[in-house]
């Protein structure tokens, strides 16, 4: 129908190598006939895809510059490596795996016929406004497979790294990971995506996030990709009982980047807690969507979000929190905060509350505001210029969701990131 | 060192400060005393260059001349960022000192102590020179060493709150400290810790304007000139029996001082 985007993309599946499963082959049927979804859609209403869905992009480019190495100095062992959607074994260190993690590329197991890996990949997306996962469903060959098996405490955070890599074209790729907790099990995952040079590529990344009972992981995101590139990511998660999810997701790079995360909480005793933070400067346009839902008794969620817009950027958040019939005695918390630091920026923060139960504790709340005067002339009052004294109160405002993952190494290591991000932001008033 | 004449000043569109001159020299403690809505607090805030606090009339000029430092002649204080204004050596303790959650209370400090130095020329102090300087003032002051790796007054009683204003004069030793009803909500013992932070920084070369609402704090920092501020105005000066006076009769008799002249006016 010429819609440039998905006609590029079609292209890309027609050359996919077969055979194809048929579920591939329905999952870009539904996407094309759904199309790339409007302002119009209730869920992308606040972010528009209509410059993007002129766009034409290839799946594989014939000039790709290798990785900076440098970027990756940073990131310890084990780690997995994928440049621009595609496992890169040389830039990857999985040989030294703790006894019961399992780490290795989606690519490799479907080459081996492995259904038991790959069964998670069944999964359908029926809704109209999920045309991204269905692509993604579609097209996705590759991608991370973390398992950890019954009773396995693994000490050492697993990095799992999605770098943009410059190249003579636009490329999009597609990634789906699985991440699966066995009973009991603990782990720390650190998923970074960034950009190895300059480049306007579309990344689709889908996450499954299976915690299986008594099952805990800290979950750390961090999206810092090109400063041109699209990033759609979704992340699905479902916790069974008495699971501890913690997580941060840190939102610093692109020039769009749409998160969705979608937690079902199914186990009674399963716990969420989310924090992330939002970093829109320049024309950047991040738009984070949560979508929680309360299913087990004594289910609890703690969400807060920081949202900062300067420059010309926007930040979309949208808190949504579902407490369905029968999660009696859950508790659900979202704060959300964001500070405006110039005219032309712009946020939209939504908390959406809904409860079907009886017996539960809810609070939500978003505010939209400037840095706070007093603090700011607090600090001044003692000889802080007034650059470095908003520049300590942003760093502050945000820093404020990383102490959730109660791992002081790993706070430093996204409080760096962070930093280095909000250097960035000119604050001069 | 600082020189207030006839200043006026407006706060949301009101005349707060209608005329307030105050002298004050180096070594010296002032203590300003006066009823609520006299204009104390928007005096602090006005010295030390709160947003919001416009100066419609009048002038505050800073001497530098004794400190050492010849370049510091005569400044307009007006003129000046707060920052600048602390770099000079104004240190307001707030009445209500501002929680800011997650700004480490020492880092802040070290942040702020450096970029006066920085501004004044003076080298600035590294994680050692600052600790050990820190740990002294600690020590004199008899406060704890808890609150220094907590937030800026984040979740601090009252009382914890005004000791880390004195401590936070006492590692930036300002030439100039304004205490804003720095007395405040403080139980007895609180307040002589206070009262007693602030005598062992008295120096000849260093001044104090003490705002307060209630003569109780004198007893413990001896004033050398007591001002009365009423409707914007110094109304009466006087030493420390003033104070006592005050104590004794109220603000009552003050009425008949400010109506004369708002009728003349």
């Amino acid at each position: 129908m010429g819609v440039a985007l998905l006609d590029s993309l079609k292209a890309s599946f027609d050359a996919l190598p077969s055979p194809l499963d048929d579920a591939r082959g329905d999952a870009f049927a539904a996407a094309l006939a759904d199309g790339v979804p409007t302002t119009r859609a209730e869920r992308w209403k606040y972010t528009s895809l209509r410059a993007l869905e002129r766009r034409s992009f290839v799946a594989t480019a014939p000039l790709v510059s290798p990785v900076d190495a440098a970027l990756l100095a940073e990131i310890p062992a084990p780690r997995l490596v994928f440049v621009n959607g595609r496992f890169d074994g040389s830039l990857s260190r999985v040989a030294a795996l703790p006894e019961g993690v399992s780490l290795r590329p989606l690519a490799r197991a479907l080459a081996e016929g492995n259904t038991r890996e790959t069964s998670f990949l069944a999964r359908r997306f029926a809704r109209a406004d999920e045309t991204f996962a269905k692509l993604n469903a579609a097209l996705a060959c590759d991608g991370a497979l973390l398992s950890v098996s019954e009773d396995i405490c693994c000490a050492e955070p697993v990095h799992v790294v999605f770098v943009g890599a410059a190249a003579n074209a636009d490329l999009a790729w597609h990634v789906r990971s699985l991440i699966e907790l066995r009973r009991g099990a603990a782990i720390t995952v650190v998923e970074h995506h960034f950009a190895s040079g300059d480049h306007a590529h579309l990344g689709n990344a889908l996450m499954h996030v299976h915690l299986a009972a008594g099952s805990q992981l800290r979950h750390a995101r961090i999206q810092h990709d090109a400063a041109r590139g699209t990033l759609i990511a979704r992340t699905d998660a479902v916790l069974a009982r008495d699971t501890l999810y913690r997580r941060v997701d840190l939102e610093l790079g692109a020039a769009l980047s749409r998160h969705e995360l979608n937690v079902r909480l199914e186990g009674e005793g399963a716990r969420l807690a989310a924090n992330g933070v939002l970093l829109a400067d320049g024309r950047r346009h991040l738009d984070t969507r949560l979508g929680i839902e309360h299913i087990a008794r004594d289910t609890t969620c703690d969400l807060v979000w920081r949202g900062l817009a300067a420059g010309r950027g926007r930040a979309v958040f949208h808190g949504g929190i579902i407490i369905r019939a029968g999660a009696d005695g859950s508790d659900a918390r979202l704060s959300n905060k964001n500070v405006l630091l110039s005219e032309g920026a712009e946020i939209d923060a939504q908390p959406v509350l809904e409860i079907h139960a009886d017996e539960v504790k809810a609070a939500h709340g978003a505010t939209v505001g400037r840095l706070d005067e007093s603090a700011l002339f607090y600090l001044r009052s003692r000889g802080l210029p007034v650059t470095e004294a908003r520049r300590l109160l942003t760093a502050a405002f945000c820093r404020e969701t990383l102490s959730v993952l109660d791992d002081a190494a790993l706070v430093d290591v996204l409080g760096v990131q962070l930093d280095a991000a909000l250097a960035r932001i000119e604050l001069a008033p | 060192m600082l020189k207030v004449e006839n200043l006026h000043a407006r706060v949301a569109g009101k005349d707060i400060l209608k005329g307030l001159s105050l002298d004050v020299k180096a070594g010296e403690v002032h203590a300003i005393m006066g009823p609520n809505g006299a204009g104390k607090s928007t005096l602090g805030y006005v010295l030390a260059g709160r947003d919001g606090y416009e100066v419609t009339e009048g002038s505050a000029t800073w001497d530098g001349a004794g400190s050492g430092d010849a370049a510091s002649a005569e400044i307009d204080l007006l003129d000046l960022e707060p920052e600048e204004r602390a770099a000079l050596g104004v240190f307001l303790a707030f009445q209500y000192p501002v929680e800011i959650p997650g700004v480490n209370n020492t880092y802040f400090l070290r942040a702020a102590l450096n970029a006066q130095r920085k501004k004044r020329g003076e080298p600035e102090l590294d994680s050692m020179q600052f600790l050990k300087r820190v740990r002294e003032k600690l020590q004199v002051l008899h406060i704890k060493d808890d609150l220094l790796n907590r937030a800026v007054n984040e979740g601090f009683s009252g009382g914890e709150k005004k000791r880390n204003e004195i401590f936070q004069l006492a590692v930036l030793e300002p030439r100039l400290a304004i205490l804003d009803e720095t007395d405040s909500g403080l139980d007895i013992d609180a307040l002589k810790l206070v009262a007693e932070g602030v005598n062992l920084m008295r120096s000849p070369d260093r001044a104090f304007v003490v705002i307060t609402h209630y003569q109780r704090l004198l007893d413990y920092i001896k004033p050398d000139v007591v001002h009365v501020l009423a409707d914007g105005r110094i109304v009466e000066s006087g030493g420390p029996e003033l104070a006592l006076e005050l104590e004794a009769h109220g603000y009552a008799w003050l009425k008949d001082r400010i109506a004369p002249k708002t009728a003349a006016a």
